[in-house]
C-alpha cells in the first residue's frame, strides 16, 4: 500500500518536473547540454586514454582521424584527452570558486541585509566599491606574484573577489523578505533571528540561490579562463584556459592547424551557453513574473 | 545640494581607486611572495645580456624599498602611484613603464571606445525591436540569438572570427595593429590599414556587447511601453516611429547609459583579452607580454590604468547622467 503511494508521488513529481520543463525550454534545453557536455567529458575518463593529454604522447600536428577524435597540437598532445580532462577541470574550479564566492557573499548577504544597522551600512560601502574594481585585473596582479597557479590555487584566488555579487544580490532579497508577513508572524511569536534565517527565509530563497550559484559558477570560469589565456594557470594541467593558451602562444591559427583553435572554443561556447541558459530557466523559477504567458 | 553631490561621487571615484591600488598591494603580500626580487635574482644568475644587472638591481631595490617595514613600503608605494611613477620595465630596462604604456594606449582607447559606441547603439535599437509591437516578427525571433552572443566571451568569439574571416576567407588580416613592415605615419593608406586591422577586433566586442545592451534595452522598452503616457500617445494617434523614437527609446536610453557605466569595467577585461587573441598593440596585448616575462611593474602599471579609465568613466557618467536626465535630479 504505502510502496503504491510512494511510487505514485515519485511519478507525480517527475511528471510535474517534466511538464514544468516543457514550459521552461532556456532550463531544460540548457541542462541538455550541460548534462551532455559533463557526461561526455566524464565517460571520456573511463573508454579513453585521458593521460594523452601530457605531452609527447601522440603524433603531433595531427588533424582530425578515427584514433585522434579532435587531432592533436604540436606538442604531441591529444586534444579529446585535453578538453575531457580541461572540462572537468575547469568545471571544479568553477564549483569551487562559485561556491566559496556564493558562501562567504551569502553569509555577508545575510547578515548585511537581516540585521541592519552599522553593519550592514560598512558591508554594503566595501561591497559597492569593490564591484567598481575590475576583478580580472586585479586576479591578474595577485595570479602573476604568485606564478603557476594549479587548478586548486586558481579556484582559491578567484574566490577571493567571487563573493562580492552575491553579497549584495542577497542583502536585497533578504530586505524584501524581512518584512514579509510569515517573517513578521514568526517574529511575533517569538522565534529568534537564527530560526527566522534558517526555516523562513532561507527556504524560500532556494531557487533565487541556486540561479546565484550558476552565475557565481560561470562567472568564476569566465575568470579562470582569462587567467589561463593570459598564461597564468598551471603548465602542466590540461585546463581548457591553458588549452587556449597553448593554442595562441604557438600560433596554431598561423600553422593552419583549425582543429587545434575550434575544439576549445566549441567546448567552451557549450559551457557558457549551457549555464547561461540554466541560469535564465533558473531565474524564471525563482521570479514568476518573468514567465511566459502560456 | 548639487555641490555635495558631486564631492559625494568624487569621494566614491577616490575610495575606488585607493581600495584597488590597495588590493594590488596587499593581496600579492597575503599569499607571501616576492615576485620582483625572485625575478631580478632569476636575471642576475642568467647573467643578464647586455644589461646592467648592477644598476638594475640598485634601482629596484631603492625603489621598493626592501628591508623597510611593510607599512613604509605601502606608504611610498602609494605616492609612486599617485604621482603616476610606475618605475622601468624589468624586460627592458632603461625603457620606463610610462613609456611602453603610451605607446599601447592609444590603440586601446581607440579600438575600445569606438567599439563600445557602435554595440550600444546597434544593442538598444535592436534590444527595443525585439520586443516594439510593429516591428517586423524577425526581430522577437531574433531575442535567442542575441542572448546566445552575450553569453560568450569576447575573445571567444573573436577566435572563430580570426578563423573563419582571416584564415579561412582571408578578407581580413589576421592581427596585429597595422602590416609588418609598415611605418606608422598619417596617411590615408596607413589609415585604411589600420582599420582594415582593427575590423575583426572591433568586430568581436561589437558582437559580443550587442547581446548585453540589447538585453537591457528590451527589459527597459517593456516598462516603458507599459506607461500610461504611451497608451495616451497611441490613443490620440501619434504615429509609430515617432512612438518609438521619441516615447519609447528618448525615455528607456538613459537608464540604459546607467548600465553602459556599470558594465564598463567587464568591457573593459573583455577588451584586453580581445588585444591578446588578435595581438593589437594596446595595452591588452603589453599585459600579456608582461605576464610572459614576470615584468611585474608593467604589470602593475597596466592594471592600475585600466582600473583607472573604468573608474573614471563611471565618474564622467555619474556626473553627466543628472544633467541628460531630468528625473535623476533632485
Amino acid at each position: 500500500m504505502s510502496a503504491s503511494v510512494q511510487t505514485y508521488r515519485r511519478r507525480s513529481r517527475f511528471v510535474m518536473t517534466w511538464g514544468y520543463m516543457r514550459r521552461n525550454p532556456s532550463l531544460l534545453i540548457g541542462s541538455l547540454m550541460f548534462v551532455a557536455l559533463i557526461g561526455t567529458a566524464i565517460v571520456a575518463h573511463f573508454v579513453y586514454d585521458v593521460s594523452q593529454y601530457q605531452p609527447l604522447s601522440v603524433m603531433p600536428s595531427q588533424p582530425p582521424s578515427a584514433e585522434l577524435p579532435f587531432g592533436s597540437d604540436t606538442q604531441g598532445r591529444d586534444l579529446f584527452a585535453s578538453v575531457a580532462r580541461g572540462t572537468v577541470l575547469t568545471l571544479g574550479i568553477g564549483l569551487i570558486a562559485g561556491g566559496l564566492g556564493l558562501l562567504i557573499g551569502g553569509t555577508l548577504g545575510f547578515i548585511s541585509g537581516y540585521f541592519g544597522g552599522w553593519v550592514d551600512t560598512t558591508i554594503k560601502l566595501v561591497v559597492d566599491v569593490l564591484l567598481t574594481v575590475p576583478a580580472l585585473l586585479v586576479l591578474v596582479i595577485v595570479a602573476s606574484a604568485v606564478g603557476e597557479l594549479p587548478p586548486m590555487g586558481m579556484a582559491f584566488v578567484i574566490a577571493l573577489l567571487a563573493w562580492r555579487r552575491p553579497a549584495r544580490q542577497i542583502r536585497s532579497q533578504v530586505l524584501v523578505l524581512r518584512n514579509a508577513g510569515f517573517v513578521q508572524t514568526a517574529r511575533i511569536s517569538g522565534c529568534g533571528p537564527f530560526t527566522i534565517i534558517f526555516k523562513e527565509i532561507l527556504p524560500n530563497l532556494l531557487p533565487f540561490l541556486a540561479a546565484s550559484f550558476t552565475v557565481a559558477v560561470s562567472a568564476a570560469i569566465l575568470a579562470s579562463v582569462g587567467l589561463e589565456a593570459l598564461g597564468l594557470g598551471s603548465q602542466n594541467a590540461p585546463t581548457l584556459g591553458m588549452t587556449v593558451f597553448w593554442m595562441m602562444n604557438f600560433s596554431a591559427l598561423m600553422l593552419g592547424m583549425w582543429w587545434w583553435v575550434l575544439t576549445p572554443i566549441a567546448v567552451l561556447i557549450i559551457l557558457f551557453v549551457s549555464l547561461y541558459l540554466i541560469t535564465a530557466g533558473l531565474d524564471e523559477l525563482a521570479n514568476p513574473r518573468l514567465r511566459r504567458r502560456a | 545640494m548639487r555641490f555635495l553631490n558631486l564631492f559625494r561621487l568624487v569621494s566614491m571615484f577616490l575610495l575606488v581607486v585607493f581600495a584597488a591600488t590597495t588590493l594590488n598591494f596587499f593581496l600579492p603580500r597575503l599569499i607571501g611572495t616576492d615576485p620582483v626580487a625572485e625575478r631580478i635574482s632569476a636575471i642576475a644568475e642568467t647573467g643578464g645580456g647586455n644589461v646592467d644587472i648592477e644598476a638594475m638591481s640598485q634601482a629596484y631595490r631603492e625603489r621598493l624599498g626592501l628591508g623597510d617595514t611593510l607599512w613604509s613600503q605601502y606608504l611610498s608605494y602609494l605616492g609612486d602611484i599617485a604621482r603616476f611613477d610606475f618605475g622601468f620595465s624589468i624586460a627592458n630596462y632603461p625603457v620606463t613603464v610610462n613609456e611602453l604604456m603610451a605607446q599601447a594606449l592609444p590603440w586601446t582607447i581607440g579600438l575600445m571606445l569606438t567599439a563600445t559606441l557602435i554595440a550600444f547603439a546597434i544593442g538598444s535599437l535592436l534590444g527595443a525591436l525585439t520586443v516594439w509591437p510593429h516591428a517586423p516578427r524577425i526581430f522577437a525571433n531574433l531575442t535567442p540569438a542575441i542572448m546566445v552572443l552575450g553569453a560568450i566571451p569576447f575573445y571567444i568569439l573573436g577566435l572563430l572570427l580570426i578563423d573563419i574571416f582571416a584564415f579561412r576567407l582571408g578578407w581580413f588580416p589576421i592581427g596585429g595593429g597595422y602590416p609588418i613592415g609598415a611605418r606608422p605615419a598619417v596617411t590615408f593608406d596607413f589609415a585604411l590599414d589600420v582599420l582594415r586591422h582593427a575590423m575583426l577586433p572591433g568586430l568581436s566586442i561589437v558582437l559580443a556587447a550587442i547581446g548585453v545592451w540589447a538585453l537591457q534595452m528590451r527589459g527597459m522598452i517593456v516598462t516603458v511601453l507599459g506607461e500610461d503616457y504611451v497608451t495616451f500617445a497611441e490613443a490620440k494617434g501619434v504615429r509609430p516611429t515617432r512612438l518609438f523614437f521619441r516615447y519609447g527609446m528618448r525615455n528607456a536610453i538613459l537608464p540604459q547609459l546607467t548600465t553602459l557605466a556599470l558594465t564598463f569595467g567587464q568591457i573593459v577585461t573583455g577588451a584586453v583579452l580581445v588585444e591578446v587573441v588578435f595581438g593589437y598593440p594596446g595595452l591588452g596585448t603589453l599585459l600579456f607580454q608582461s605576464i610572459g616575462y614576470s615584468d611585474f611593474f608593467v604589470i602593475q602599471g597596466v592594471v592600475f590604468v585600466l582600473v583607472l579609465t573604468v573608474a573614471i568613466s563611471m565618474l564622467i557618467m555619474d556626473i553627466v547622467l543628472p544633467i541628460l536626465d531630468p528625473r535623476l535630479r533632485g
